[in-house]
């Protein structure tokens, strides 16, 4: 009987957390659905009151921009995501399999990226993206991340745990790296290259500081972006339905690719702790 | 459909003796090329170039950055706004660490067991990992607003509190702290409920049948055996208060009173708005080394603790 009271509580404490937890996220939901003329005094209710309304939707579309910032994000996080497949799979076979000298100072190397994690090099890095010609383009918002320290080091974990016989059969067939890699390593280390992909993009799609000094031009302007301008401006207006529509818009995709793929989300941000 | 590919690709074969020894000396190097070359390009060439910048200054009408010695890092030590932030930074790290890993461990012990309903309740406390800190800014914000925010709204009818959470010097920090703990102690938990899984059944039997209590159960058994965990946990969080600012320049631009002015933000609003590149240079090297310093004892702290689970 003790045991199940104290399971009861459990379940109760619990449940009730996760009730405040949501109640932002709750808010958001109920507050963008309402109509404007609804929300001049009970605009914190959690309550959903008048009638469902996508008002503040149309409104946020209209002015908001954000046809353009979901473009902008989609192909960041697509070019990101692209070249990093690249080079992670590359530099992980390179380090799960090959013995060359110095392997364990370049795999230090690799190492300062976990550590120096690119906003804190927004100073240096402007100077760069600058230099190079590419300040104000989203290629300057995608090329400090093409190479992953934990991309490399994830996949370098799979890579050790195939058995070095598909190799040796792959070699024997005259088979170079790369050919290795796409047509055998690669297939089997599907469940890390998922894993990397799912951080990476939730990594980029979220990210705000560096496209903040990378880019000038509204029309380049990404998710984050848009939306730190929109909300600046309609909260001047105490705008609050608006501004919660705005970010249900920026959030809902990741949102809804969580609900979807709950179990490869968690696990890939499980794998993230490896780093 | 791989040994069909492989077969049609066996014209390779001799190519591949013919370059021999040299392709096995260059593999390596063509293997890591690629990302050599955009960590160099953005990872030790700035680092590099910011020590360097960090002793050179521009004075007025000056084109050139002249030679400045540790100028910029003096003018850095007397400046009454770097030294808030500083503090502001340490302050915040306790404010934000602390509670984020206790209750991202608090939440694993409750929803350590996989049923449907502790599934629900986790996808919940996961969901603010998912949304930009800029949503979250934005969210927050009006949850934090005085009178008509969700805050106010509801437990202001319980307690009278009447709290400018972001306008005041006082809470603003700390309002800053519950976004971040807010956002992102369920993502720790994940590591938690991972970690509270690879607990051997036997050891915490074993301590049931020699009479202990939950408390002392958790005390003696569990928490030493997933030490590596907290070590682990502690660091990303950590490092994670030196470099996600972003909510700093969103909600409270640093103010009031440089009351939430972190060391990142700092930087940004040095190089962003006064154009000083040389103290902007200067204070991500201190940055930078408060980096080193954590990520290293994070690591050793991180071993012990693994060498102490074994």
């Amino acid at each position: 009987m003790r045991i199940n009271g104290a399971a009861v509580a459990g379940i109760a404490a619990a449940f009730a957390i996760a009730l405040v937890w949501s109640a932002p996220l709750l808010w958001m939901l109920v507050a963008s659905l309402r109509p404007d003329s609804y929300g001049a005094l009970d605009i914190a209710s959690l309550w959903p009151s008048g009638p469902l309304s996508f008002e503040n939707f149309r409104e946020a579309f209209e002015s908001g921009d954000f046809l353009v910032c979901y473009l902008n994000t989609l192909i960041v996080v697509a070019g990101t995501l692209g070249v990093q497949l690249v080079t992670v799979s590359l530099a992980g076979y390179a380090f799960a399999r090959l013995r060359f000298p110095g392997r364990d100072l370049v795999f230090y190397l690799f190492l300062l990226q976990l550590m120096i994690v690119p906003p804190v090099l927004i100073v240096p890095n402007f100077k760069t993206v600058t230099a190079l010609g590419i300040h104000d383009t989203l290629w300057a918002v995608m090329a400090p991340y093409w190479a992953s320290a934990f991309g490399t080091f994830l996949m370098r974990q799979a890579f050790k745990s195939i058995p070095r016989d598909f190799e040796d059969a792959a070699a024997i067939d005259g088979c170079n790296v790369i050919q290795l890699l796409r047509y055998v390593l690669l297939p089997i280390a599907k469940p890390a290259l998922i894993a990397f992909s799912i951080v990476s993009v939730v990594a980029h799609w979220n990210e705000f500081l560096w496209p903040l000094m990378a880019i000038d031009s509204p029309g380049k302007r990404t998710l984050t972006l848009g939306l730190a301008t929109f909300v600046s401006g309609a909260e001047g207006a105490a705008e609050w339905g608006l501004i919660a529509a705005g970010t249900l818009i920026v959030s809902l995709p990741l949102l809804a690719g969580f609900v979807v793929f709950q179990r490869q989300f968690v696990n890939s941000f499980v794998f993230s702790g490896i780093k | 459909m791989t040994t069909a590919a492989l077969s049609s690709l066996r014209g390779s074969r001799r190519a591949g003796t013919r370059l021999g020894e040299w392709d096995r000396r260059a593999r390596p190097l063509l293997l890591l090329l690629p990302s050599l070359l955009c960590l160099g390009a953005f990872t030790y060439w700035p680092i590099a170039s910011v020590v360097v910048d960090s002793f050179f200054g521009r004075r007025l009408g000056e084109k050139v950055a002249s030679f400045a010695g540790i100028g910029n890092y003096l003018r850095l030590a007397t400046d009454g706004k770097f030294e808030a932030a500083a503090l502001n930074n340490l302050v915040y790290a306790v404010l934000t660490v602390v509670p984020s890993v206790a209750l991202a461990l608090a939440f694993a012990l409750l929803l350590q067991r996989s049923t449907r309903f502790t599934a629900v309740l986790r996808a919940l406390l996961f969901f603010p990992t998912m949304i930009p800190l800029i949503g979250a800014a934005a969210l927050w914000t009006f949850l934090f607003l005085p009178t008509v925010g969700l805050i106010d709204y509801y437990i202001g009818r319980l307690v009278p509190l009447s709290i400018n959470w972001l306008g005041d010097p006082d809470t603003a920090l700390m309002a800053l702290s519950i976004v971040t703990v807010w956002k992102n102690a369920g993502y720790y938990m994940l590591f938690y409920i991972a970690a509270l899984q690879a607990v051997p059944g036997e050891l915490v039997e074993a301590a049931i049948l020699d009479g202990a209590g939950a408390w002392q159960r958790l005390r003696h058994v569990i928490l030493p055996q997933i030490a590596p965990t907290t070590a682990f946990v502690a660091v990303i969080a950590l490092i994670q208060s030196v470099t996600a600012v972003d909510h700093v320049i969103v909600m409270t631009h640093g103010g009031p009173n440089d009351a939430t002015n972190l060391l990142l933000f700092y930087v940004f609003q040095t190089a962003t708005e006064l154009h000083d590149s040389g103290k902007a240079a200067a204070a991500t090297v201190v940055t930078l080394a408060i980096l080193l310093l954590v990520s290293g004892f994070g690591m050793r702290a991180f071993e012990r603790g693994a060498a102490h689970a074994d």
